[in-house]
């Protein structure tokens, strides 16, 4: 263990686009440690014998273990110790909140210089992909251990869960509504942020490992979990994510060129309308926008109208900055491209032009008052302070509801009174026989690593359940 | 990757396909609908289930020639393949035995309520159906509807059969006239379905309408296909695709089927230029007729 006086705390920076250019174009913001840099970083861990990192890790990555591999120029076993409790570390280098996570409980947070164990993973990744020999290699042989178990989604937790099952020998067939595979990670976070080759090359190793995904299948209506049970399936994991979209319930809210969150990203990132007309699907964003919400949707959402070619963006938050939800690195990249933020600002209406197109927002200003059920400040309506903004495009980003088709078509499922599926957070199990449930459908919209972490105690939880029955 | 079975050319700008789909076959029930993508860059739009066959696997859908995305269906031939197709999507119509109805169609309305009219007449109702078309020209399956239906009435745009121009004139002289309904159905053009809706209205008649807006995933992520029904928003693609024609906002559904006109035109436009062979192989598919 390294001495007191040795201790490096000057976290290696991560080489990023400078903010005039990166701010117009799609190309990954963060561009990644160098060969040199990541040695660098690496040096400074210290080896903890009680190492906080892995406990503040959903999935218990072995991290001191994987960045000792990195020091010492083995990047195979790097590899092997990443993958091992993590199927999808590209995906988690990239967009985890380490900061809230492994790098918060880092012994070496404490004294304002943590591990940069996000961007070290990110290394790992980066270069596993760069030797797909070695991942081959690794993979020993599986043998089907006669179970077979169906995945409805394919966004973090169903791949999760997916590649943990698939490992054990279960025949894994996952279920995906959309025409990609990777939910979330393919249609809400935006390519500058996560590049899609990266989730496609996560997806590729899931399905390596004998995971076979069935794109198109929207269950509940082309198949119901009811009918996978009685057709051969014997456990059945819920993972169908972030459902459907909230609106501020305001007049107006349905003029065009308001678009949900969802609805703004999936046309930019899923469909790719950013390179409309070569890609079919078109997007307007006009001169001037404004997107309602602080958290890391708003974030996505207003630095991808910028990079569609908006002149302003507005951030429109009826909070603080202390209070908004996102993090602070998102919040930061935005605010660094030119995102203008207006908080204490809440909407009362929209006003269109004569084509049913949004022409202006009215706002009014709030001010905090005494802390509320959530514990933070509760914001009050400022008499008088009402104005009118011109926007071209607005875009509430206020999270989700659960999408009420699975609940609706399946027998016995017990519900919360937000319609979320009553899970057991340990197991992840249902109220209904066989039938596990983990991501945003469980918890209500949260984070990608979280739901990781559902796949895999769902996983764990399965294969102790239909190991015990055989 | 869904192979096309079967194309033909209805009447000008309308195009009919046989899909094979078998996973879908098996679901599909009145009044649902489709998500396709025709090609790695072609966007995710909905169209309605013409029928569907269980026991060969296939589904048909009918559509008109509006933009980019249906001149790329339209222009696929026997043994191409169409890259997604999803479904079968949204409610299905709810048929119970109502009495007496009216079934009205127009264009590509005309292959749902086919269906539909099926399925009612199982029910022991009474059938009358009302064909809308812009001339004799554009008039199709015709003898279809009639074998499902206790009573056809084709109304023309150019007064050629009889002295309706449109549906609603009809439905509107039917119920003055005494005639009793206990339920109305209206698929196709909006204004079929929004002009019918108003000629009801006065007689209390509930009017079933299936509505076309705009989508993109089809599975109520996006709320895309927002619509306002009596004051409260709906998503088309889950809380419908049928809503109760005298509560739909129509003015509000016909601009945000229009919100992209623009875009539309233009990558029509550029589409065609760069398809110019291709369409003059076609040539049986006659020039773009309006929008709406």
């Amino acid at each position: 263990m390294a001495e007191k006086s040795k201790l490096n705390l000057n976290r290696v920076p991560i080489p990023k686009q400078a903010p005039e250019v990166r701010k117009r174009n799609f190309d990954e913001v963060a561009l990644g440690y160098s060969d040199e840099k990541v040695l660098e970083e690496a040096s400074r861990c210290i080896a903890c014998k009680k190492p906080g990192c892995k406990e503040g890790c959903p999935v218990n990555v072995e991290i001191p273990e994987f960045i000792k591999a990195i020091g010492a120029g083995d990047m195979p076993e790097a590899v092997r110790i990443l993958k091992n409790r993590n199927s999808l570390p590209g995906i988690c280098g990239r967009v985890c909140p380490q900061e809230s996570q492994c790098e918060m409980t880092c012994n070496l947070a404490k004294k304002g210089g943590p591990i940069a164990i996000g961007r070290l993973e990110r290394y790992v990744a980066d270069w596993e992909r760069a030797h797909p020999e070695i991942t081959e290699q690794q993979r020993g042989q599986i043998s089907f251990n006669g179970k077979s178990v169906a995945i409805v989604g394919s966004g973090p937790a169903g791949l999760t869960c997916a590649a943990d099952l698939a490992k054990l020998g279960y025949r894994v067939t996952m279920f995906e509504a959309l025409h990609v595979a990777g939910g979330v990670l393919m249609y809400g976070i935006p390519e500058f942020r996560l590049p899609k080759m990266i989730v496609q090359g996560e997806v590729s190793y899931v399905k390596s490992l004998g995971v076979e995904i069935k794109l198109d299948n929207v269950i509940g209506k082309i198949a119901t979990v009811d009918e996978f049970l009685e057709n051969g399936f014997d456990a059945v994991f819920l993972a169908p994510g972030a459902g459907a979209p909230m609106f501020l319930d305001i007049p107006g809210e349905n003029l065009s060129g308001i678009y949900s969150a969802n609805e703004f990203l999936t046309r930019t990132n899923l469909m790719k309308a950013y390179r409309f007309p070569e890609y079919d699907t078109p997007i307007q964003v006009g001169r001037r926008v404004a997107v309602f919400g602080a958290g890391n949707v708003a974030m996505d959402a207003s630095r991808c109208a910028l990079r569609l070619g908006a002149e302003e963006v507005y951030i429109i938050y009826r909070r603080s900055k202390a209070e908004m939800p996102a993090r602070l690195e998102e919040r930061e990249n935005a605010e660094e491209e030119g995102v203008i933020f207006k908080l204490l600002t809440n909407p009362s209406k929209f006003l269109g032009d004569e084509l049913g197109r949004v022409r202006a927002v009215e706002l009014y200003e709030m001010e905090l008052g005494e802390p509320d059920a959530s514990g933070r400040p509760r914001p009050t309506r400022k008499a008088g302070s009402e104005f009118i903004m011109e926007i071209d495009t607005a875009i509430p980003a206020l999270g989700t509801r659960p999408n009420p088709i699975i609940p609706s078509t399946t027998e016995g499922l017990e519900l919360t009174k937000w319609g979320t599926i009553v899970t057991d957070e340990a197991t992840g199990r249902t109220s209904k026989d066989r039938v596990w449930c983990g991501g945003d459908m469980a918890t209500g919209a949260a984070t990608v690593i979280s739901a990781m972490g559902a796949g895999r105690r769902a996983a764990t939880d399965i294969d102790a359940c239909l190991g015990n029955s055989s | 990757m869904y192979k096309v079975l079967k194309r033909e050319v209805l009447v000008p700008n309308t195009v009919y396909l046989k899909v094979e789909a078998p996973e879908i076959a098996q679901k599909a029930r009145p009044g649902q609908f489709v998500i396709l993508r025709v090609d790695e860059v072609g966007e995710r739009f909905p169209l309605s289930l013409t029928g569907w066959d269980k026991d060969e696997g296939t589904l048909e859908v009918l559509f008109l020639i509006m933009g980019r995305s249906t001149m790329k269906l339209a222009s696929l031939g026997e043994g191409d393949c169409i890259m997604d197709v999803v479904g079968p999507l949204g409610k299905p119509t709810e048929i119970e035995s109502y009495g007496n109805t009216l079934a009205v169609c127009s264009t590509f309305g005309t292959g749902p309520v086919i269906r539909l009219a099926k399925a009612l007449k199982e029910k022991g109702n009474k059938v009358v159906s009302v064909m809308e078309a812009k001339d004799e020209g554009y008039l199709f399956w015709e003898d279809r509807l009639r074998s499902v239906s206790d009573e056809i009435h084709v109304v023309l745009g150019d007064g050629s059969r009889g002295k309706h121009r449109q549906a609603s004139q009809f439905v509107k002289e039917y119920l003055k006239s005494g005639n009793k309904l206990d339920r109305v159905f209206v698929f196709g053009r909006v204004f079929t379905m929004m002009e019918c809706s108003q000629a009801t209205k006065p007689f209390g008649i509930k009017t079933v309408v299936g509505l076309t807006p705009i989508m993109v995933d089809g599975t109520g992520m996006c709320g895309c296909c927002r619509v306002s029904v009596g004051g409260k928003t709906q998503f088309t693609c889950v809380d419908g695709p049928e809503f109760d024609g005298h509560l739909v906002d129509w003015e509000l559904l016909i601009k945000r089927k229009r919100a992209y006109l623009i875009e539309e035109a233009r990558a029509f436009d550029l589409w065609q230029v760069d398809k110019l062979r291709r369409i003059a192989e076609l040539s049986e598919l006659p020039e773009r007729v309006s929008l709406v």
